[in-house]
């Protein structure tokens, strides 16, 4: 009897098996299509297909390319300034966001917020700075307290605390168990459970943060000079002004070798953290 | 009744009173449970995994609070306020099942870590002085790793991870060790050093010691009492040499009408 009827049985369970497949290959290709179809909508909403448009801009991006060379680095003693106060504002940002977001981040981890409403608040705190650009951070602040890199140094960090405050939450939500366990057997206090049962697990990862957090900001600093901010922001937006392109590329060139200076040098102090 | 009378004579240090415990999800992990932990005793909790030895240890030192009932220490009395509680934990080394350290300290800082509770917050945001890390090479000699001391942590085989978790618990000088299944992720020979390293540990320090095993062997090794639990429910209650087929049976049969 069940010599018979099992070769059946067998068949019909892999005809079944293989009738899902079929069906869940072809939600996946619908998935697929789904989404090239919004990128299109995206493209058409934007202009991306206005061709007539386009092959008239092309050209012009053209013409501008090639009116800024040579690039003119005669005034290179006049940015070295503010190259400095560039990499001193996306450093103070960039400490001022770790020194909010250490506190910040324990209150926005499940495991470490006192209570539910504290972590939906600080969690709720992290989402808005995020969602708030930092150049509109930056007009707010220069308009508070005036030009100067003060506007940029408050607006990089507050910005930052968005990101970097949510990350380091995470961190410390993957935090294993067993040492915060072994810290509280141990009779610690909760801030020394935090202290030296967390930190220590999820120091790495802080300083990971931390650090593509100083790059990103290193490349924001110098847009924030564009709204008044200081540093080599300024200067850029002072030739784009005078229409002198050659220095315009110039300043530009100068800006991408400091961002791949500081992205080199941040992964450096990275790996010593390992 | 010769041991029943012997176990009278010796003075309880810890006692559980009609405690239960049930999780916030429903599930019954103790039923009431009576239970005197005596003070020169290596007990044994015996039972299969989900028979509810974690519950009970973590009761013994309130990191579970318990639904019914409560417990009492010989030196504190009744643990009811936090602050006794945070007392009667400096004085309680725990030993875990396994990943109570971590992996990138080393040696010496993960001993040192139990020694926190012993000081302020704010003076633990410093290192801690010359004459604690004294102490804790001397708890890592005695568990014969003081060559690892400068090591990290994830560095060590597991026995000697193993030894580290040993060595960070009697460096906070406890007046009792628990210890959650301190062997089950390690290998036999690593397995009987540990488990002779806590017992000779607590006979030379005149402590008492409650080790959670599944394995019968070990328990009957190493253990002057054991303890069988079954589902929440403790089966068995004698020494080594008492635990026969019949109470076997009754610790791991699985289901019971
Ligand atoms: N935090 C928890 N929440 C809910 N149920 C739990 C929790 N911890 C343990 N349990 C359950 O309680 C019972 C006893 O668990 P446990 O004390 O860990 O037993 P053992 O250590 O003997 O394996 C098991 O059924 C387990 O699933
Ligand atoms: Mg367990």
């Amino acid at each position: 009897m069940s010599s018979i009827s099992e070769p059946k049985n067998i068949d019909v369970k892999f005809e079944e098996i293989l009738e899902k497949e079929r069906r869940r290959r072809f939600s996946m290709m619908l998935q697929v299509a789904l989404v090239i179809i919004a990128i299109l909508v995206c493209f058409w909403v934007t202009g991306m297909f206005d061709g007539s448009r386009l092959a008239e801009g092309l050209p012009a991006i053209g013409v501008l390319v090639s009116e800024m060379f040579p690039p003119d680095f005669k005034r290179w003693q006049q940015w070295i300034w503010p190259m400095i106060d560039t990499i001193a504002m996306s450093v103070a940002g960039t400490a001022l966001a770790v020194a909010i977001s250490l506190p910040l981040a324990f209150l926005a981890a499940r495991n470490t917020a006192p209570n539910s409403f504290v972590f939906g608040f600080a969690r709720m705190l992290l989402n808005a700075l995020r969602s708030i650009p930092e150049l509109i951070m930056g007009i707010i602040f220069v308009a508070a307290v005036g030009f100067g890199m003060l506007p940029g140094v408050l607006a990089l960090g507050l910005h930052s605390v968005g990101m970097v405050g949510k990350f380091f939450a995470e961190a410390i939500e993957h935090a294993h168990p067993a040492p915060i366990e072994a810290a509280q057997a141990s009779g610690a206090s909760s801030f020394q459970v935090i202290t030296h049962g967390v930190m220590p697990q999820v120091f790495v990862q802080f300083a990971d943060v931390t650090m593509y957090r100083w790059e990103y900001n290193f490349r924001a600093s110098t847009v924030m000079g564009m709204v008044g901010a200081g540093g080599i922001g300024t200067e850029l937006v002072g030739s784009l002004r005078l229409l002198d392109y050659p220095q315009v590329l110039a300043i530009l060139i100068v800006i991408l070798v400091a961002v791949a200076i500081v992205d080199g040098l941040s992964g450096i102090i990275r790996k010593k953290f390992q | 009744m010769l041991e029943k009378n012997l176990s009278k004579t010796m003075s309880s240090f810890i006692s559980v009173h009609d405690i239960s415990v049930v999780y916030s999800n429903g599930t019954v992990a103790l039923k009431p449970v009576e239970l005197e932990i005596y003070e020169n005793d290596v007990t044994v909790l015996l039972g299969p995994s989900g028979a509810g030895k974690s519950t009970l240890l973590r009761v013994l030192n309130g990191l579970v609070k318990p639904t019914e009932g409560y417990v009492s220490s010989k030196n504190i009395g009744a643990l009811t306020s936090s602050k006794q509680l945070r007392t009667h934990r400096k004085n309680t080394g725990m030993v875990f099942q396994q990943h109570q350290l971590i992996g990138r300290l080393t040696t010496l800082q993960n001993v040192l870590l139990s020694r926190i509770g012993s000081y302020s917050s704010l003076r633990t945001l410093f290192p801690l002085g010359k004459n604690e890390r004294q102490w804790a090479l001397n708890c890592l000699e005695r568990v014969g790793l003081i060559e690892k001391a400068l090591e990290r942590c994830d560095a060590l085989s597991g026995g000697q991870q193993q030894r580290v978790g040993v060595a960070r618990a009697i460096a906070q000088r406890p007046t009792m060790i628990l210890a959650d299944e301190p062997v089950a992720s390690l290998d036999p020979a690593s397995s009987e050093r540990v488990l002779g390293m806590l017992r000779d540990i607590c006979k030379q320090d005149g402590i008492p010691a409650v080790i959670s095993l599944h394995q019968l062997e070990y328990a009957r090794q190493f253990a002057d009492r054991i303890i069988g639990l079954s589902q929440g429910e403790i089966v068995f209650d004698g020494p080594p040499l008492d635990l026969n087929d019949k109470a076997l049976e009754e610790i791991y049969s699985a289901k019971k009408l």
